[in-house]
């Protein structure tokens, strides 16, 4: 039945849905996945790794998580390629604001902003939507710390904690249940490591899987942008006791 | 021979602007008010060809409101001061407009500003400016007298002196002047310094 409306993006089901936004979001649920959180003093993300290898070179890429602007970051889920156009998009929107303005961009409108040309791909042209989720974690000076959820219909919204890509639903359940407003960044990197270690369905968790990175103030008032190096990453696991031993594989 | 100038006191700033819509030898009124409420906190003077300045200042307003609008916040002074010299800047090599303006405003965080954006898109943040034939007495007269932290009455003494000196010292000196204020309670009129007074007309 659904087959006459599938191919094209720009109409409508007879039951009034677009069905390659909904298999776009398809995509993202097979993919890694990712987990925001917003504490009082900071943003936490965490996600995982698919692409686990020796060979890969960690020292200087990031599978997850990518600077925006050095106020905002996001981590991605789903089709890594077309989150790389997105990414960019987003920070060329970030310096234009700045270049007119000499300001940051308020995070939420680098949100709009960039979901309002994710939308462009719903409505017309006849492209295919992007296959990715965003958690977007910024800090501006008219709201603080903020964490946003998007996805590839261009909907998006604020959230206090939020996941995307594979288990995102027992994800947000567990978070839903573990989440307190007054939460400090420390407790919310603890939270995040443990809700991501029960849904994902590897056997053991090492910093090799995982990406953290958290948006902070420095002590001087400027606002940090850091990836967690996988040393200090170990040392997490261990210490919040989420870690399993790993088994040797060949 | 259009005077604007400026100045910054404590916790308020100030622009005054003359009065006069002047056409080569002819005064078409000596009541035109060239000092424009940019949003609730904010005012821009202009000076420069009449058609080009209403024209500017009113594309700055409605894109300040825009902003507003769409966004739930207003722009901070400098943020519009800035934009505002960008747009002067981008038309600049296409199709210049030839308005000089002074944008003044008060934020909660950072207090009032003042800034000289002049029609080739120079743009300074000042403590004093002006613009005009006035801004060799006017400058002068502030250099002299101007400190920081003024009060209002105290700045308002400085503006009288200023008037008082173009209107003893420029050769076509314009009759009358429009004050205006910015402060933490927002954008007013101030007062006005009328040496001529035209039969008032009704707003457009």
């Amino acid at each position: 039945m659904s087959r006459r409306y599938d191919s094209r993006t720009t109409i409508f089901s007879p039951e009034g849905r677009l069905y390659q936004v909904e298999y776009a979001m398809e995509a993202i649920g097979n993919a890694g996945s990712a987990i925001g959180i917003l504490s009082k003093d900071g943003v936490v993300l965490v996600g995982e790794k698919k692409v686990t290898s020796k060979l890969l070179q960690t020292s200087s890429s990031t599978e997850k998580m990518y600077k925006i602007d050095d106020h905002v970051a996001c981590a991605v889920a789903g089709i890594m390629s077309d989150a790389n156009i997105l990414i960019n998009t987003a920070r060329v929107q970030a310096q234009r604001y700045t270049y007119a303005y000499q300001e940051p961009m308020p995070v939420e409108q680098l949100v709009q902003s960039l979901c309002d040309t994710k939308q462009g791909y719903t409505q017309f042209g006849g492209l295919r939507p992007f296959g990715v989720s965003f958690l977007f974690a910024g800090w501006d000076k008219n709201f603080g710390f903020q964490l946003y959820m998007s996805d590839p219909s261009g909907n998006y919204g604020g959230w206090k904690a939020g996941a995307i890509g594979a288990n995102n639903q027992a994800a947000q359940s567990i978070l839903k249940q573990d989440y307190k407003d007054d939460i400090t960044r420390e407790e919310a990197v603890q939270l995040a490591l443990k809700v991501l270690s029960k849904t994902m369905d590897s056997t053991s968790l090492t910093s090799e899987k995982l990406e953290l990175a958290e948006v902070f103030l420095s002590p001087s008032g400027k606002v940090k942008y850091e990836v967690c190096s996988p040393d200090a990453l170990n040392k997490l696991l261990v210490k919040f006791g989420v870690t399993q031993p790993a088994t040797d594989t060949a | 021979m259009e005077c604007v100038f400026g100045l910054v006191g404590n916790g308020f700033a100030i622009v005054v602007a003359d009065t006069s819509a002047v056409h080569s030898i002819l005064v078409h009124k000596s009541n035109e008010d060239k000092i424009m409420l940019l949003d609730s906190h904010k005012l821009i003077a202009a000076s420069g060809e009449p058609g080009d300045r209403v024209q500017f200042t009113e594309y700055i307003q409605k894109n300040v409101a825009l902003y507003h609008f769409r966004n739930g916040i207003p722009l901070t002074t400098a943020a519009a001061a800035n934009f505002t010299r960008g747009e002067l800047a981008t038309a600049l090599r296409k199709n210049p407009y030839f308005v000089n303006v002074l944008l003044a405003g008060y934020d909660k965080e950072t207090g009032p500003s003042l800034y000289y954006i002049d029609y080739i898109a120079t743009m300074h943040k000042v403590d004093k400016g002006a613009f005009g034939y006035g801004s060799y007495f006017s400058l002068a007269m502030m250099d002299r007298h101007y400190h920081s932290g003024m009060t209002v009455e105290e700045a308002i003494d400085l503006v009288d002196k200023c008037i008082m000196e173009i209107r003893s010292r420029l050769v076509v000196a314009p009759p009358n002047f429009v004050i205006k204020i910015v402060d933490k309670e927002g954008a007013r009129q101030y007062a006005w310094r009328e040496s001529v007074k035209d039969a008032p007309v009704p707003a457009a």
